[in-house]
């Protein structure tokens, strides 16, 4: 699904991204880890086309990402941390605008995503103003709104800031379902617990990989008890607390 | 090729954050009512109720006849001589009088010599009493001491009425900075939130967003011309000589040009309180003192003069005061008008190519 | 004697009950956190302590002050550090600092003594005329919480301090904050990452206003009746689908590599066996130690 190589982004004299190579298969979930600055925000604006690669190839489902831009985009859903939904639009407008700027018809596609909705509790709410609903609600509409055009491929940038652990683990039980439907999902995350969700993640250092593979056998290769420790380890970061 | 189907989802949104929005919306209807009656009664530039103080010591018939055609204009008021003269000086001081005048004790047949005197302390005023006193002395057949006889005609508003002047002037302001505002800020206000972010990784182009932008707020500055208009001609007896048509066209182009102006501003700033600053910066006060409103370009600088060639105002003053006034036709004003659509397209073409530039 | 010390207090917005009866009491360098998800009441009861909110009935009572009547002798004697980054992002790091030391009315000699050691306690000294607002994230927490502690203050109270802040930059936070504790500081912290609440001496979880738990991590591990059984399988899917048959969907969490079962009694070792003949690529299935969160999640339930 995703292949990169040698992807490489610089700012300057600063290199934000460097030298990251990626095989990503379809339906797989992928975790980006690392701390803020560690090229992980970079890495996913190069992967969904908001930032150009200052180097090295991308290529989404075989198509370079810069030459077809423009196809690529109709295959990938975006949900940022900030949520980007409109407040002083009601849910359902939100949804609306969504397929309106992707032009898919609006009907159809509410159809499709009915269980999902249902799933999320959001059928009831869908003419709730966004800013009078709760933080967890926000998130789970701004993936139905990622959704909309039914996209192969989906980048969820630290989705779960700022939302309570049950809605949290609601919420990765879905991002599961997608994933079994043979969506492939790119995520980042804070929460060194949630890395346990991905099949694979990569742990990112000033624009560096230092780790990559699945969870359970990084614990074991590194002698980690969890993903929190693993992670402190594989950075240097030396503090036996936690 | 752009996507109709996508400017219009873009336009849409934008139909309801603005309904949503009732305090922006009070801000685009109250304000420009609020305006015209605070420039169309408190800013008049028109004197009237002159207090004047008048000390005829003649008291003959060509005297009282002076006298009584002050009186009879709307323009000054006498006031009482008390017991004791107060002189000039200590009158205006205690503003009972703004003026005096003194008619010496052989007025009449031989002597035509009069004195006025003025607090010029506000000179705009005094300048204008001074005119409306000579008009007065003037129309009274006495003779003046030149030989000449100079008489003015006055065109299109011959009682010079300050509303003719200043109700297309405020069209102009009012939609310029209405446009401006608004656009940058419903630009800037998605990059503050990261909703850009969103709208950039779908399949949108620059240009579907600008014109999206844009076209409900074009509809919501001719909506608002029109209320101007309504209400400047229904308080103030402004007239409307031209044909609608043509008011309509260039109104069109002009809140074209100030959308522009909002986009470039938006690609600018960053946040929202950027892009207010920078656009009340960029039209409030060029357009009240650039734009041949207040003050007549001819009598600027050069350098200023030259400066007011970019001023959106300045080819819609000209516009609008042609059409209301004059009932100019399209022929007299294409110039003006094809100035303001340059001005549009050269600004649309940067907004977009920095648009795609900062945000890819 | 306790630091702070809190009975029955509840905060009621209109009719709206915020807290429900919660009994607290801090002793002198301890780390009490407040845990509980978004709305479960944690700002209004740490406001209610900084004297910021009125409270209707119980009582709080501030290093041996009354809440209700001495806001003023607490409010110089605390340190608070609310949600929101709430310095001054134009000024730099050295004037928000003397900004917080003049409000508290500390000298100047002392201030720069203290600030001194608050240089070297948050490593902040190279940055000290850099903007607050071109700082990272993980160095505004620390000049706020630098701010907060500028005035010597015994106890201080941190409202989600990490909030958004990356892993490192809270590992690092939360050094600083087990070395105020060893200076002898009582500090009150409210947070949603559990992995923090392990750190605490004490805890108290808050859900919808009350509490539903108190004690230390540990306590309130070992006080919880249940079991977490991990289970793995070549087709983790597959696994999911035959256990969704066999026990409730909230019982099931579904990982990259592992399922969770929570289950009230021990899973005999004939159920083990049985569900490994019907599923035979069921590889394996072992009890293991719940953590805070699993916890957590239960009670709320």
């Amino acid at each position: 699904m995703i292949h990169t190589s040698h992807l490489v982004k610089q700012f300057g004299s600063f290199k934000a991204v460097d030298e990251i190579n990626l095989e990503i298969g379809r339906g797989e979930i992928f975790g980006f880890l690392g701390a803020n600055g560690a090229g992980k925000t970079t890495t996913i604006r190069m992967l969904s086309g908001l930032l150009k690669p200052s180097s090295g190839e991308i290529r989404i489902d075989d198509l370079d990402i810069v030459r077809h831009s423009e196809q690529i985009k109709h295959k990938l859903g975006y949900m940022s941390q900030k949520f980007s939904l409109y407040p002083d639009l009601k849910a359902v407008e939100n949804l609306q605008f969504y397929a309106g700027i992707y032009r898919v018809p609006f009907e159809p596609a509410l159809k499709r995503l009915e269980p999902l909705l249902e799933q999320f509790g959001l059928s009831s709410i869908l003419n709730t103003l966004t800013q009078d609903l709760p933080m967890g609600y926000k998130q789970r509409l701004s993936l139905v709104a990622a959704l909309m055009h039914d996209p192969p491929l989906v980048f969820l940038d630290e989705p779960t800031s700022g939302v309570d652990p049950q809605a949290r683990r609601e919420f990765w039980q879905v991002i599961n379902d997608l994933a079994n439907l043979g969506k492939t999902i790119i995520v980042s995350t804070h929460f060194m617990d949630e890395a346990e969700y991905c099949h694979r993640v990569i742990i990112m250092q000033d624009g560096r990989e230092v780790a990559l593979g699945n969870p359970a056998e990084l614990k074991t290769k590194h002698g980690s008890a969890n993903m929190q420790e693993l992670f402190l380890k594989v950075l240097g970061v030396s503090d036996a607390k936690l | 090729m752009p996507s109709f189907s996508r400017i219009r989802a873009i336009a849409e949104k934008e139909v309801f954050h603005i309904l949503r929005d009732s305090r922006t919306l009070a801000i685009i209807f109250l304000m420009p009512l609020l305006q015209l009656i605070i420039f169309g009664y408190a800013m008049n530039m028109e004197i009237r109720q002159v207090p004047l103080l008048v000390d005829d010591l003649a008291m003959n018939s060509s005297s009282r006849a002076l006298v009584s055609a002050f009186v009879n204009t709307d323009y000054f008021v006498l006031i009482a001589k008390e017991a004791g003269t107060l002189k000039p000086d200590e009158l205006f001081r205690e503003r009972r009088a703004q003026a005096t005048l003194t008619i010496p004790k052989d007025f009449g047949a031989f002597q035509h010599r009069v004195l006025l005197r003025i607090d010029a302390s506000d000179p705009n005023s005094a300048q204008m009493i001074q005119n409306y006193a000579l008009g007065i002395v003037n129309s009274t057949g006495v003779r003046t001491e030149a030989g000449i006889d100079l008489r003015a005609q006055i065109l299109y508003n011959p009682d010079l009425k300050s509303s003719f002047f200043f109700v297309p002037g405020l069209i102009a302001l009012i939609l310029v900075m209405v446009c401006a505002l608004l656009t940058s800020i419903s630009i800037s206000r998605e990059k503050e939130m990261g909703t850009m972010e969103q709208i950039l990784v779908s399949p949108v182009s620059a240009t579907e967003i600008l014109f999206g932008k844009v076209i409900p707020y074009l509809i919501l500055g001719l909506l608002d011309a029109l209320i101007i208009l309504a209400v400047g001609m229904l308080l103030f007896q402004v007239p409307f000589r031209g044909d609608f048509s043509v008011f309509l066209l260039f109104t069109f182009l002009y809140v074209l040009t100030s959308l522009c102006l909002g986009l470039l501003v938006s690609t600018v700033a960053k946040t929202q309180q950027a892009a207010m600053m920078m656009a009340l910066g960029l039209t409030l006060l060029p357009t009240l003192l650039l734009s041949g409103y207040m003050f007549p370009i001819t009598s600027m600088p050069v350098i200023l003069q030259k400066l007011t060639y970019i001023i959106p105002a300045r080819y819609y003053l000209q516009i609008i005061r042609g059409i209301m006034l004059k009932g100019n036709n399209i022929a007299q004003l294409y110039q003006a008008g094809l100035s303001l659509l340059s001005m549009s397209v050269l600004m649309l073409i940067v907004a977009a190519r920095r648009f795609k530039l900062r945000l890819s | 004697m306790n630091v702070l010390k809190i009975q029955e207090l509840s905060v009621r917005y209109g009719p709206v009950e915020a807290l429900s009866k919660v009994d607290l009491e801090v002793q002198p360098a301890m780390v009490y956190g407040i845990i509980g998800p978004d709305g479960a009441g944690k700002t209004t009861l740490l406001r209610s302590i900084c004297t910021l909110l009125p409270y209707q009935e119980g009582s709080i009572e501030v290093l041996g002050y009354d809440a209700a009547n001495r806001a003023k002798e607490i409010r110089a004697r605390i340190g608070y550090m609310p949600q929101r980054f709430s310095l001054y992002q134009d000024l730099s790091v050295q004037q928000n600092l003397r900004f917080f030391a003049r409000l508290f009315k500390v000298n100047h000699a002392d201030m720069l003594k203290r600030r001194e050691q608050l240089y070297k306690f948050s490593r902040l000294e190279p940055f000290a005329k850099r903007l607050a607002g071109n700082l990272s994230g993980g160095m505004k927490q620390k000049l706020a919480l630098s701010c907060a502690l500028i005035h010597t203050p015994g106890l201080i109270i941190l409202d989600e301090p990490t909030f958004g802040v990356d892993p490192v930059s809270r590992v690092e936070f939360w050094q600083l904050l087990h070395q105020l504790k060893a200076d002898g500081i009582s500090i009150v912290v409210s947070t949603p990452y559990m992995d923090e609440a392990s750190q605490c001496d004490q805890v108290v979880l808050l859900h919808k206003g009350r509490m539903i738990g108190q004690g230390s991590p540990a306590e309130i591990i070992s006080g919880w009746k249940g079991k977490l059984y991990s289970l793995t399988s070549s087709d983790l899917r597959k696994l999911y689908e035959f256990l969704l048959s066999r026990a409730n969907k909230e019982d099931l969490q579904l990982f990259g590599s592992e399922i969770h079962l929570f289950s009230e009694q021990e899973l005999s070792s004939d159920k083990i066996a049985s569900w490994q003949r019907e599923f035979p690529a069921l590889e394996s299935c072992v009890e293991i130690k719940p953590g805070m969160e699993d916890v957590f999640l239960r009670m709320m339930q």
